[in-house]
């Protein structure tokens, strides 16, 4: 199972960037292999400003919509525009073309108390 | 992220059924779910796996489908298709032998028990192949009405069923029988072998057939389609593949509230064979009207899938709630099915399908959502 090093993860298996400017957001190799063929990923409008927790997009696979929980708190400052023609991109590429939006105004230390990839690892034993 | 609805029928996890074919399952990659108080699988890993796959698979060349679940009866004796046909909608008097049709068990009610295909073995032997859901219900509605001089037999726990379905299920069975044996023509029945059922009938619109034997031998006889050229097709793409030809889902789509005429099956309804159980009730909804219609809704722009639950609005009001749903994989569009006043039900009526917090265009279009390009 894929789950790189550099990013960081919420128990409900979403992920963030980490590092400077907007951090992309998205769900983890792992949760697009349980939620099978992505067929409609709804996004949140840009500016929007989301707590921690939020659900806040909702990716659909044939079987079942799923909720995004935001990982931290801040705004959205763009969202992925490939998506709408083509939501099989968070099965084929999770951590890159997959990707769900970007947040900006984020808390670092927000982000330093989710999981590491080792510890997501452990998670998904 | 969290799941906020399911559209396959789920029972509790206790005390699951497995199918004879739950080791092969496991062994091709098969995602186990509950589906009507079995473990059966959903889709398969792998390559050719996933319900979008799956449903090509059968659309375009041919897939296998475990319907294990399915229960199968006999009802035999000088009294049976007297008997029978009181029972069931359809009228036995047109079945030749070796021939089947679709029918309905009605409560008095004229609400559907079960929906069901029954074939005639002989002047005196009927076998019918009834919903895993409902095969306990119907056992003791029947039970509760034998007469004498017929026998009701449930051998559903004997037998394993494979649906091999697609364009290519032809040239499947071909290979499976070494060309020594030709399929029976559409809605038929012949033996196979010793203790082997074909019959020519399915639940995805396209050609194939249905496969019975005893669950002794149903891993090498599954295995033997897949060699034929048949990919392990999962409950998922099934659920797809019916709705985009509107066969209804009972349970879902039809209930012991709704009658045939309502869910628009009228045509599998012989109310001049003589009395049936309910029949009284779908004469009197003949001549005074339905109260409601089964109608085919097709979403009109791009949207999220509809799914079973959603509301149904009209002109902003909400008049009912799909009983199924999905994203049409032949069609790429939502689409689903849903009681409506007649006066609604009718082809090119303007609704709203509410989704989460939005509500998107729909109308109601002519059944079935998807056709053959060959055949229409």
């Amino acid at each position: 199972m894929n789950v790189p090093d550099n990013l960081r993860y919420l128990d409900s298996h979403e992920w963030i960037a980490t590092g400077d400017g907007p951090l992309s957001v998205g769900i983890s190799d792992h949760a697009q292999e349980e939620l099978t063929d992505i067929v409609y990923v709804e996004l949140p409008e840009v500016g929007r400003e989301i707590a921690k927790g939020e659900a806040i997009a909702v990716v659909e696979s044939v079987k079942a919509a799923s909720d995004i929980y935001s990982p931290v708190s801040g705004t959205v400052a763009e969202v992925n525009p490939e998506l709408e023609s083509e939501p099989a991109l968070l099965n084929t590429d999770p951590y890159g073309k997959g990707w769900l939006f970007k947040l900006e105004g984020v808390d670092p230390a927000e982000i330093e108390a989710m999981l590491d990839a080792d510890g997501y690892r452990k998670l998904i034993g | 992220m969290g799941r906020e609805s399911r559209s396959v029928a789920e029972f509790p996890d206790k005390d699951l059924h497995r199918s004879p074919l739950h080791e092969a399952h496991l062994a091709l990659g098969g995602r186990m779910v509950p589906f009507a108080g079995w473990e059966m699988p959903v889709q398969y890993e792998g390559e050719r796996g996933g319900i979008l796959r799956e449903h090509r698979a059968v659309r375009e060349s041919c897939g296998a489908f475990d319907i294990s679940h399915m229960g199968q009866l006999w009802v035999r004796g000088p009294g049976a298709e007297a008997w029978l046909n009181q029972q069931l909608t359809n009228d036995l008097g047109m079945l030749g032998e070796g021939e089947g049709q679709y029918s309905f068990l009605l409560n008095e009610a004229g609400g559907v028990i079960d929906d069901l295909i029954v074939y005639r073995r002989g002047a005196e032997e009927f076998f019918l192949v009834v919903n895993a859901s409902r095969r306990a219900d119907d056992l003791a509605w029947l039970t509760g009405r034998l007469e004498s001089e017929v026998e009701l037999v449930d051998q559903s726990d004997d037998f394993a069923g494979l649906a091999i379905q697609g364009p290519n299920a032809p040239e499947v069975w071909e290979r499976f029988v070494d060309g020594q044996q030709e399929l029976p023509p559409r809605n038929g029945i012949a033996v196979v072998g010793e203790d082997g059922i074909v019959c020519r009938t399915g639940y995805t619109g396209e050609d194939g057939f249905e496969f019975f034997c005893p669950a002794a031998i149903a891993e090498e006889v599954f295995a033997s389609f897949l060699e034929a050229g048949a990919a392990p097709c999962g409950l998922g793409c099934r659920d797809t593949l019916r709705l985009e030809v509107c066969y209804p889902l009972n349970g879902s789509d039809l209930g012991p509230d709704r009658t045939p005429l309502e869910a628009g099956l009228g045509f599998f309804v012989k109310l001049d064979k003589g009395p049936f159980t309910g029949s009284e009730v779908l004469r009197a909804q003949k001549d005074e009207g339905l109260p409601s219609r089964l109608a085919a809704i097709q979403i009109v722009g791009k949207a999220p899938p509809a799914r079973p639950g959603y509301p149904v609005l009209h002109e902003g009001e909400e008049v009912s709630a799909l009983t199924s749903g999905a994203l049409s994989p032949s069609l790429g569009r939502g689409i689903g099915l849903a009681y409506l006043p007649p006066e609604l039900a009718k082809v090119g009526t303007k609704l709203e399908i509410q989704i989460r917090t939005r509500n998107f265009p729909a109308e109601v279009v002519k059944k079935p959502f998807y056709k053959k390009e060959s055949n229409s």
